[in-house]
């Protein structure tokens, strides 16, 4: 006797409840501020500001006017100009680095949680060995070897990132791994390839996206902290962190300096978050009823 | 309690599945200490029978449910499959038998993949197996095993697990199994997390299909009622060991090892006037832990019964009725009570 089949009707209702939740109004301005952030960047070329690098297009110093939006710097460049430019960096660096560190950490946390044993054990302790090292560090002996440019940046990122992506994905894989709709494609004579694509992968995924998209706003932050110390790009190429490093020592009397990079990057790094936190929401199907 | 012993199989060349000798450890927290999961325990199911497998939680029922499957591997022992020595097979080989023995588990929600289409889940065995057919017979031969299980292919296929109540998980967990048309289906708990009126149905469509696809099954639960309905054979298992072996009408009759006594005396009746536990007394304490099993019978810590020669050797399955095996020195019921005029073991040949 089987039981009732769920009809069209009240299944759409519930799929209207629980699959597709609304992304909200705050995932989309959070979207729109980022797709603005990377179209300026992207076309910083050929939009009609000054050059970022030409000094004396103004007073030094000067507070924003109508003809510099968002002010001059102390050598007299146009910070609009300079906040796009800098957008570059900051966006290459944060989404390269991270992308690195999610395939190289990505691919060890899941055949780490999916395959277990020694491998995981030699994994997973190189991992710990990778946290334990100061960042900081291991950033400074990179840049000094290779050189302050936009690759060493994220490279020196984009290896630091490995090690937390990886032990975060290597978590989510042990969870579905001992699953037994896992041991179940194992009973059908699956192979393990077969079933880390098929099985692991979809389910493990949508939280590896959302992670990263955290890990782009700490990695745009730590480019700016390295930019801070004058570890990443030369000058006088911008970027959001030598930006507010300049500006510090001129921070009483002229705070915008500082101010207009920190706060694009405050809300990037926001927008990456809420973008993050809105996709796992929405990629979160619904389990645990019954 | 012991369950050691290989008397109770029968000596036919057909058995579907064969195990011999099986024991599983596993590593437990301390140095050289072994949870003791399955301890030489031996088994025979012959092609469509179905044989239930009775035990409380934690007595490695589950356990030995996936050894057959060789996943994990037993730690030693033979499982014979259709003449084939399983634990002897790698790799390649291991791999191509594994169509013919499919497995349904307890928790219909987790075995199936939450992020995959009904469709694409019924379907990834044909995928595994027969890549070169065409998408209309893939879908032919889905359309059809939902069918079987009860369920229409156009509402269904397109959706995803948690959008179906447990039974219906089961059912797709059932269709997923069948696409093979495989021999031999270990049935792992295939009812506990459902409600009641839905185990019965998911009961009949397991009676169903076994009848449909030529089935033969390892039926696994807690639940002596469950598996009465459903076995030919019933085996009771306590900590790793066998107890009681018999048909299951023989088993419900005249239960022998006073472990099944106990077990059939604590199904609830629905009349008041029955008091619990009259007839076979009731288990006190718990199952004791798998790690340092008791000596002798590993039930006699729990056992009315129990005597000094409980403690110092372990009883070994022996005959006590029509195929009706019990592992006990002191048996109980009318068959116990005609082994003990006759002496310990003089039947056991």
């Amino acid at each position: 006797m089987p039981e009732p089949q769920p009809d069209p009707a009240s299944a759409d209702v519930e799929h209207g409840s629980t699959g597709r939740r609304r992304l909200g109004l705050l995932f989309w301005a959070s979207v729109g501020w980022l797709g603005l952030i990377a179209t300026l960047a992207a076309t910083a070329d050929w939009l009609p500001i000054p050059d970022p690098t030409r000094p004396g297009v103004a007073p030094a110093r000067q507070p924003p006017t109508l003809h510099h939006l968002l002010g001059v710097d102390v050598l007299g460049r146009d910070m609009l100009s300079r906040t796009i430019h800098g957008a570059r960096v900051s966006l290459v660096v944060g989404f390269s680095s991270i992308a690195f560190g999610l395939l190289v950490g990505g691919a060890v946390g899941v055949l780490a949680g999916y395959f277990r044993g020694r491998f995981e054990a030699i994994a997973m302790g190189t991992v710990d060995v990778l946290l334990a090292f100061p960042a900081l560090v291991f950033a400074l002996a990179l840049v000094s070897f290779l050189g302050p440019s936009l690759g060493t940046v994220t490279l020196a990122i984009g290896v630091l990132s490995i090690a937390p992506i990886a032990r975060i994905i290597r978590a989510s894989t042990l969870a579905f791994a001992q699953r037994e709709f896992v041991l179940a494609a194992r009973t059908v004579g699956a192979r393990h390839r077969r079933i880390i694509v098929n099985e692991i992968l979809p389910n493990v995924i949508p939280a590896a996206v959302s992670f990263a998209l955290v890990a782009v706003a700490v990695a745009i932050v730590s480019e700016g902290a390295l930019a801070f110390l004058g570890l990443s790009v030369a000058a006088p190429t911008p970027t959001w962190g030598s930006m507010i490093n300049e500006g510090r020592t001129v921070l009483q009397d002229a705070p915008h300096i500082s101010f207009v990079p920190s706060a694009a990057m405050f809300l990037t790094v926001l927008a990456l978050n809420f973008a993050g936190d809105s996709l796992r929401a929405r990629f979160d199907v619904g389990e645990g009823r019954l | 309690m012991a369950g050691s012993g290989t008397a109770h199989l029968r000596d036919r060349a057909d058995a579907l599945l064969r195990v011999e000798h099986l024991v599983v450890e596993f590593p437990a927290a301390g140095r050289g200490r072994k949870v003791h999961a399955v301890s030489d325990v031996s088994l025979d199911v012959l092609p469509g029978e179905t044989l239930g497998l009775v035990g409380e939680s934690g007595c490695g029922k589950s356990t030995l449910g996936r050894a057959v499957m060789q996943l994990p591997r037993p730690t030693s022992g033979s499982v014979r499959f259709g003449g084939q020595e399983l634990t002897a097979l790698k790799g390649e080989p291991l791999r191509r038998l594994r169509p013919q023995m499919q497995m349904i588990f307890q928790d219909p929600i987790s075995s199936l993949n939450p992020r995959r289409r009904v469709g694409d889940i019924v379907a990834e065995p044909l995928a595994v197996w027969r890549s070169g057919q065409s998408h209309g017979d893939v879908q032919a031969a889905v359309r059809a095993v939902l069918a079987d299980v009860g369920l229409d292919y156009d509402t269904a296929a397109d959706r995803l697990p948690h959008q179906f109540s447990g039974g219906q998980c089961q059912r797709i967990s059932i269709a997923r199994a069948l696409v093979l048309e495989p021999k031999l289906l270990v049935c792992d708990e295939p009812v506990s997390a459902l409600d009641v009126s839905v185990q019965a149905q998911i009961l009949n469509l397991l009676e169903d299909m076994k009848a449909r696809y030529g089935l033969t099954m390892l039926f696994i639960a807690h639940d002596l009622a469950v598996v009465k309905s459903i076995s030919d054979r019933v085996a009771v298992m306590y900590l790793g060991k066998l107890c009681e072996v018999a048909p299951s009408d023989g088993l419900y009759d005249a239960p022998t090892h006073p472990y099944t006594a106990a077990l059939l005396a604590s199904i609830p009746v629905p009349n008041p006037e029955v008091r619990p536990g009259v007839g076979g007394g009731t288990l006190s304490n718990d199952l004791p832990s798998p790690i340092d099993p008791p000596s002798g019978c590993r039930f006699r810590t729990r056992c009315p019964r129990a005597g000094q020669r409980c403690a110092e050797e372990e009883p070994v399955l022996r005959h006590c009725g029509d195929d009706h095996w019990v592992a006990c020195h002191f048996p109980v019921g009318k068959l116990g009570q005609a082994l003990s005029h006759t002496g310990p073991d003089a039947m056991a040949d």
